[in-house]
């Protein structure tokens, strides 16, 4: 044998192998801000991680993650920042005479400018398409340095949401919802019966008959119960 | 500090009226997430001290006139609850929590990466809910690991740990007799992974000998407060 440590039902830990082997894997390792992750020779730094005098230093709380030669630290929780491509669903938070202004929960306001939006109106008109309160299924189109962000309305799907309901969640938890290659997402919305469209930013679309919406909304309290690690 | 007096708070074997060792410190409990609706929160205990921290953010700077073009300012407010001193505080900011809130902004801006985020805010309140003594100390160091809970960017944690002089002897985290009683109070705030000082107070005269070993004791205590947080913050999402 190689004389590695051995789990016995008498003394079953985690240090011993004893949650199999997905339990070495690397990106299963936890990341607090300040811990060293070693001689930055060789490696590039990605997300969350900084240089310091030659040392490769975890900026965040999250797990390692190791691709090629970047070492990056996926974050476990965080706000959602905007990225250009994604899809996210806001609400119309105000209007000018040419633009909207829609909010993604992310630290700024995206800006939604009539020339991006639904529909053509008269200058003045914004109201008549979108007022403030509404949702729509949006794509951010830019992220500026300063963090403002410009939304598009153009392109498939993306429309003002009439019917159903918007659910919120962390966004580190969509991977869970989604699954490995959209399979639990596929599977939820089989039995369910409901049409779901997951968005970037954490919200979820959830249309159908009132028992699935309820069914789905169970659903995803039970997962953000168990992240917290079944505190409430 | 009450100056020179008589109580007599160590033996000559160097236990402590609670009991402890001049180097050691008080119990510490610490919890993430316990604030469900911030981005990040942490509750400590430490000795009977206790604070809860909230951290929101980042977010828009509002009033505009605060926001900065190129980094991110902290808003930071420590506060202690009514009901946390047996003399009952009066509600509201004073001129104690001012100095605290400054100091701790201070501190947590030189871990925070501010300039990845341009004209927002992150708002961080401490709320001490009982207190004994070193309550700026549980609120520094409750503060980092609520941050870190919140994923916001930073280049350490920071430990924050007293010492201090009584009967002439120098011991390490104060509580509530010794810090009255006593006659100096260095509380210092730490960066565990490479030692440096983000903040560095003194309360009474220590000699150069003592303010070594006032020193020495605050940088040892806060490796193993640095244990517990990284152990406090890898629990909370072990699943």
């Amino acid at each position: 044998m190689n004389g590695g440590p051995v789990a016995r039902p008498d003394n079953m830990t985690k240090e011993n192998g004893a949650a199999g082997p997905q339990g070495n894997k690397r990106g299963n390792n936890l990341a607090v801000p300040g811990d060293d992750l070693g001689d930055s020779e060789g490696f590039e730094p990605g997300h969350g991680v900084l240089v310091m005098s030659g040392r490769l230093k975890a900026l965040k709380k999250g797990r390692i993650m190791e691709k090629g030669r970047l070492i990056s630290v996926e974050p476990v929780h965080t706000r959602y920042t905007p990225r250009p491509g994604d899809l996210v669903i806001g609400f119309i938070e105000g209007c000018t005479n040419n633009l909207w202004f829609v909010e993604l929960g992310a630290p700024f306001n995206a800006i939604l400018p009539m020339s991006l939006g639904p529909g053509k109106v008269d200058f003045g008109g914004t109201r008549s398409l979108m007022d403030v309160g509404d949702a729509i299924l949006c794509r951010v189109q830019e992220v500026e340095e300063t963090h403002s962000s410009v939304v598009t309305m153009k392109g498939m799907g993306l429309r003002k949401i009439r019917s159903g309901v918007i659910e919120e969640i962390d966004p580190h938890l969509l991977g869970r919802i989604i699954g490995k290659g959209g399979e639990t997402l596929r599977r939820m919305k089989a039995e369910t019966e409901c049409r779901i469209v997951v968005a970037d930013n954490g919200r979820m679309w959830i249309d159908g008959e009132l028992d699935g919406i309820l069914d789905v909304r169970n659903r995803l309290s039970e997962i953000s119960r168990v992240s917290r690690g079944g505190r409430n | 500090m009450g100056g020179y007096g008589d109580v007599q708070m160590i033996d000559e074997n160097g236990v402590r009226a609670d009991g402890r060792g001049p180097g050691d410190i008080r119990p510490i409990t610490i919890e993430t997430g316990v604030v469900p609706v911030a981005d990040g929160s942490c509750r400590m205990t430490w000795g009977t001290n206790e604070a809860i921290v909230a951290v929101y953010g980042p977010m828009e700077a509002h009033p505009r006139k605060i926001q900065r073009q190129d980094r991110a300012v902290l808003d930071v407010a420590y506060n202690m609850a009514p009901f946390s001193t047996t003399d009952r505080m009066r509600p509201g900011f004073n001129r104690r929590s001012r100095e605290v809130s400054k100091v701790t902004q201070d501190a947590l801006e030189s871990v925070v990466l501010l300039e990845l985020y341009p004209r927002s805010k992150i708002r961080i309140s401490i709320e001490i809910v009982s207190a004994e003594a070193g309550t700026r100390c549980v609120g520094l160091t409750a503060a980092s690991v609520a941050l870190a809970d919140a994923g916001i960017p930073m280049t350490d944690l920071v430990v924050s740990v007293a010492s201090g002089k009584i009967n002439d002897v120098v011991v390490c985290d104060l509580n509530k007799e010794e810090d009255n009683y006593g006659e100096a109070d260095l509380p210092m705030g730490i960066l565990p992974n490479s030692g440096e000082l983000v903040f560095l107070q003194m309360d009474g005269d220590l000699s150069q000998d003592e303010f070594k070993q006032a020193w020495k004791y605050n940088m040892d205590a806060a490796q193993e407060i640095h244990k517990l947080m990284v152990e406090a913050l890898k629990e909370g999402d072990s699943q």
